[in-house]
This record gives structure tokens, C-alpha cells and sequence, in this order.
């Protein structure tokens, strides 16, 4: 073997401009898929945590049909029986129940719908870090009479810290449901367009409101690892019984996953074309490499080398080159992948900016440093060569010596 | 004591086309260890075919081939590379040398694919260099060597696997005079002083009138072979 990639190496650097030049062809392509996937990935990451990680939970427990429905009338209790499924379950660390109604939000002069959550506020703090997105005021104690208003909304209403807004809507079974809070804080969320319509308020005093005494109409759970969620929610479903419905994210919020699968397989198009392109370079290579050297291995195979063993040189001549051209790739891609993941660039122009807050995502680009984005751009790499070796490695697998020494 | 090393009954190399070909027809040829022949004739006399026939690097159309009592016509091509790799030596017209190896490499190139040993290759190639007379240029590539000096090193390479022969296809070709006597002298004194069994096909008088035996073909067929 020693002597296969003595020759391999050499046979190289024969021609270092074209080895070069088709080093640096895989360089640039592997940079460009690695950053176009590792952005891609990014900006589903920015989604998942405006959408998910940010309030809807990864995996939620409401009554059969309430999700279709959101009716408060679906409300249930928290039994020490499911506590118990909770607490035994080795990827839970907790729960935060919520009763989750529609209101409308007004002031003296401005009126808006508005989604109304009452929330365990120490759960929440837990889980999705609400006090930290407090721009203004101070967070909710359990019990307080007062609620958080999200950014957006509060904007719409012209209100602050310390001014009140009037909840008007349906409680439980067809009762009224109406309050009046004062402002506690404001709140911005990962989705703009939660902020625009969410008002926050302890579960006490939520079911006080609703007049549902007790009873929650979501449990989020709080995981470990999110990578989880779909493993329990399928575990969980089962002990938890019929009457409750067990959902991971993708059930939650359908139409964000179908998007992140859209845009993903568009990537994979594009992805599919630039490495064709550069696929065709290499090949075009390859037959020059076997054009031009035909003769040599017709000497090589008269005085004895055999076929394969000549097919391997070039198969490692091939190889060689892809592998170096995407390792660089790689290394350079890292770089400006980090740069864009701890860089996250504001999207520009109004409109741009507007529609992705209006579909209720943060409009950023962040890149992502998942390592599997950087693991597939080079095992698609290694493939492709290994493919592109394929034509050479039969070629001179049938070769004639003779023919050859006449080329 | 002579030794039969190769022997060709009925040989016959037939090229179908339009016009049917016969560059070799019906050769039989003996040629013993330790012989210095050449094989003569115009072009497209059928040299090279024989040549490569007995080199086996073509089949014959009919006929057999057999070389130290092995027939060759029969074997599958992995059978005949490595039949070559162990037992034939080439020297080509335009020495074919691998481009990328020194002159000690291209030498050591066949041993390092019979997995001689390290220790023997070493001592065979500076042998084998300093016979050629190219002890100074082992670490020089090809494209660094005169035409002269490249064939040397080619005919070292053909002996570094100690071939039941060398075959020599137009060796002095491409050389000057000067290149060309110093060749055919390294070429001789091995034959002389180590038996090594040379065959050539050559139109180069000055090859032929170095030879011992002299086989005249033409049209394919063996007009005269003369021993001197």
C-alpha cells in the first residue's frame, strides 16, 4: 500500500496548478454548502426558540380535543396520579401548568384581543426564563393580582408599568370572565407576534378569573433534552390515559415544522446542484488525469503492476484531492460559521423584517455549529469522490496494455 | 549448459478487418539461456507482435508460446501480469520510466511489487545502478537524465527482478551513437558476465552487429536465422 499513495501523492503534485485549482473547487463549495446549511439550520434553531423553547414547550398534556378546541371548557384537574407519572419519569424535571383563554385586552380608549395565560410563575421562570425578558417592571409573584403585558401589546395599548388594563372575555361553562389588573411588567418574547398579543397572569389568579377553580387546560413539561420530547410524549401517552393527549412539538406546531421542512429541502436542492457542478469539475479532472497518463499505465501494467492495484493509486489520487479541498473546506468554513453563530445579523429592510415578525419569528440570521452540519457536508464530499472514483478505477481495471502503450 | 528458455510452435497473430492481417504467421522459434538475439526486419514485419507475443502482452491468434516450459497462451490476464512481473524484463523505445520515481525508485519499482525485502532491494539497486553506470544520478528523476541515461536506468529496472529474459523493444531508437554504444556495451558484458538473455527487435545496424543471432522476419514470417 505504501507504494500505492507513494505514487498517488507524487502523481499529484505532477500538475499542482489543476490539483490546485480542483482542490480549491471543492474548498469553495464545501464552504459555501457548510455555511448556506449551517444558516439554514440557524434560522430554524432562531424559529424553534421564538416558537418552542420560548413558550410553547417541547412536549404538552391537555384534555382530548382541547387543542383543536381551546375551549376553557376542556379544563382538568391535576391528579396526584399524573404528578406521579411525572415525577417517575427519568427525562421530566417538571411541569408548568397554564389555563391559556382569549380576552379582549382594553383601556380607556384602545381595545385589542388578546391571548390571556395564566401561568405557574415559578415553573415558567424555570422553564422558558420569562423574567429575563422583563424589559420593563418587575416579575409576577404567585398570587399577585396583576399581570405581564407583552411588548407589542403594551405598545398598541400606549401603557406602562404601573397603568391598568381591563380583561374582558368568556370564563368557564359560558360564565363572564372580567378583571381589572394593573401592569406589573413588560414583557418581550423570542416571537414578535406573541408579544403583540399576550398577557401574562399568575394561575391563581387566572382561574379566579375564568372561574375554573383549580383546573389547568395545558401542562408544559419540562425536559432534559429536548432531543427527548418525542420519546415522551409517545412514553408518557400510555400511563397518562385516554382522556389526556400527549403532544411533542411537531404536533403543537405543525405549521412550523412543515415550514422547516420546506426551506430545508430547498437547501438540499441547491445543495444537490452546487455539488453537481462542482462533481463535473472534478470528473473533468479525472478524465484529463486518465487522457493524459493512459500510456503510462499501459507501461505500468506491461511490466507487471497489477490492474488493481494501479486502480487504487487512482483511486487515492482522487480521493485525495476531494478529501483535502473539503477538509479545508471545513476549517475555513468554521470560522465564518462561529462568526454568524455568536454574530447574529439583523435581518434588513422593513419589509423583510416585518414579514418574519409577522409569521412570529425573530428576524435574525444566526448560523448554527451543530457538528452534524459540518460531518455531513463531509461525508457528502467523501461519497461524491468515491463516486467520481468509480469511472477510473473501472477504466483501468480494463485496461490493455498494449492499447494503452499505443495511446 | 544450454537451457531451452522460450519456444514458439505454429505462432500466428491474424488481424481481422476489411484486409486480413497476418503479422506473425506460423513462427517457431527456439531461443536458449543466455543468448544476445535480435530480431530484425522493415516495418511491419511483424517485430513488435512477436515481441509482445512472447512478452505476453498480446495472444496469439493460433499457436502457443511457452517460456521455461510454461505455456502463456492459455493464461488469464492477472495470470500473465504476474507471469511478467516474475519472469520477463522490458525495455520499451522510449523508456517509459515513471515520471514521478528517481532513477533508484523506477529500479526498485518491480522488487517493491515481488515484496522483496528491503535490505536486498537496496543492495540490487545500487548494484544494478553502478553496473549502468549511473551510480551519481540515483536520486535524479527521469526528466533530469539524458535519453541515454534514462534507457540505463530502463534496462536496470528490467534486470532488478533477475527475468528469465529481457526484451527489448527498439532500444537505441531514440539514442545517439554515443548513448547507443555505451548501451549496447552495458548490455553485452551483462550477458556475458551474468548469462542475462537478451532479445531485441531493432532496425539499428549497430545493434545488429552486436548480436549473436540474427532472425530476419518479413511479412511475418521467419526468412532467415543466422547464428554468429
Amino acid at each position: 500500500m505504501n507504494l500505492q499513495i507513494k505514487l498517488a501523492w507524487r502523481n499529484l503534485w505532477r500538475n499542482k496548478r489543476r490539483t490546485l485549482i480542483t482542490m480549491a473547487s471543492v474548498f469553495f463549495a464545501v464552504i459555501l454548502a457548510t455555511l448556506m446549511m449551517s444558516i439554514k439550520e440557524g434560522m430554524y434553531g432562531v424559529m424553534t426558540e421564538s416558537m418552542v423553547a420560548s413558550y410553547t414547550g417541547f412536549v404538552q398534556v391537555h384534555a382530548k380535543g382541547y387543542w383543536e378546541d381551546k375551549s376553557l371548557d376542556e379544563a382538568f384537574l391535576v391528579s396526584d396520579s399524573m404528578t406521579s407519572v411525572f415525577e417517575q419519569d427519568p427525562d421530566l424535571t417538571g411541569y408548568v401548568s397554564r389555563i391559556e383563554s382569549f380576552a379582549l385586552s382594553a383601556t380607556e380608549t384602545t381595545s385589542k384581543g388578546a391571548m390571556v395565560v395564566g401561568t405557574d410563575v415559578t415553573m415558567e421562570k424555570h422553564m422558558t426564563n420569562l423574567d429575563e425578558r422583563l424589559v420593563d417592571g418587575q416579575y409576577l409573584e404567585p398570587g399577585d393580582d396583576a399581570v405581564l403585558l407583552g411588548a407589542g401589546l403594551a405598545e398598541y395599548h400606549k401603557v406602562g408599568v404601573g397603568d391598568t388594563i381591563v380583561l374582558l372575555g368568556q370564563g368557564y361553562h359560558g360564565t363572564n370572565a372580567a378583571g381589572k389588573y394593573p401592569i406589573k411588567g413588560i414583557v418581550k418574547f423570542g416571537s414578535p407576534d406573541l408579544s403583540k398579543r399576550l398577557v401574562m397572569l399568575p394561575i391563581e389568579t387566572a382561574q379566579t378569573l375564568f372561574g375554573t377553580e383549580g383546573q389547568v387546560t395545558n401542562l408544559v413539561l419540562l425536559l432534559d433534552d429536548a432531543d427527548q420530547a418525542f420519546e415522551a410524549a409517545a412514553r408518557l401517552q400510555p400511563q397518562l390515559g385516554e382522556q389526556l393527549e400527549v403532544m411533542d412539538w411537531h404536533q403543537l406546531v405543525p405549521e412550523l415544522v412543515d415550514m422547516i421542512e420546506a426551506d430545508r429541502v430547498e437547501g438540499y436542492v441547491f445543495m444537490f446542484i452546487l455539488y453537481m457542478v462542482i462533481s463535473f469539475g472534478i470528473f473533468g479532472t479525472v478524465l484529463m488525469m486518465l487522457a493524459e497518463r493512459r500510456h503510462e499505465f499501459g507501461v505500468l501494467v506491461a511490466v507487471g503492476m497489477k490492474r488493481i492495484r494501479l486502480a487504487s493509486v487512482v483511486l487515492i489520487e482522487v480521493v485525495t484531492i476531494s478529501l483535502i479541498g473539503a477538509f479545508a473546506g471545513l476549517l475555513g468554513a468554521i470560522p465564518v460559521c462561529a462568526y454568524f453563530f455568536l454574530n447574529p445579523v439583523p435581518i434588513g429592510g422593513e419589509e423583510t423584517g416585518q414579514m418574519m415578525e409577522d409569521y412570529g419569528f425573530e428576524p435574525v440570521i444566526q448560523a448554527s455549529m451543530d457538528a452534524s452540519i459540518f460531518i455531513q457536508q463531509a461525508s457528502i464530499v467523501a461519497i461524491v469522490a468515491c463516486l467520481l472514483a468509480i469511472y477510473p478505477f473501472i477504466n483501468i481495471l480494463r485496461i490493455n496494455a498494449i492499447q494503452a502503450m499505443r495511446s | 549448459m544450454e537451457q531451452l528458455v522460450i519456444e514458439t510452435k505454429n505462432l500466428s497473430k491474424i488481424y481481422e478487418g476489411a484486409v486480413e492481417v497476418r503479422a506473425v504467421d506460423n513462427v517457431d522459434l527456439q531461443i536458449q539461456n543466455g543468448e544476445f538475439t535480435a530480431i530484425v526486419g522493415p516495418s511491419g514485419s511483424g517485430k513488435t507482435t512477436l515481441l509482445n507475443m512472447i512478452g505476453g502482452l498480446d495472444r496469439p491468434t493460433s499457436g502457443s508460446i511457452r517460456v521455461n516450459g510454461v505455456e502463456l497462451s492459455g493464461m488469464r490476464e492477472n495470470e500473465l501480469i504476474d507471469f511478467r512481473l516474475r519472469h520477463i524484463g522490458f525495455v520499451f523505445q522510449s523508456y517509459n520510466l515513471i515520471p514521478v520515481l528517481t532513477a533508484r525508485e523506477n529500479t526498485e519499482f518491480i522488487m517493491l511489487m515481488q515484496n522483496v525485502d528491503k535490505a536486498l532491494r537496496n543492495e540490487r539497486v545500487e548494484k544494478l545502478l553502478s553496473e549502468v553506470g549511473l551510480s551519481d544520478k540515483m536520486d535524479s528523476r527521469p526528466s533530469q537524465l539524458s535519453g541515454g541515461q534514462q534507457q540505463r536506468v530502463a534496462v536496470a529496472r528490467a534486470l532488478a527482478s533477475k527475468p528469465d529474459f529481457v526484451l527489448a523493444d527498439e532500444p537505441t531508437a531514440n539514442l545517439d551513437s554515443k548513448s547507443t554504444a555505451n548501451l549496447l556495451d552495458i548490455m553485452a558484458r551483462l550477458n556475458r558476465d551474468e548469462g542475462t538473455t537478451f532479445i531485441f527487435s531493432t532496425h539499428d545496424q549497430r545493434v545488429i552487429d552486436r548480436a549473436r543471432r540474427v532472425i530476419t522476419l518479413v511479412d511475418g514470417k521467419i526468412v532467415s536465422d543466422e547464428q554468429r
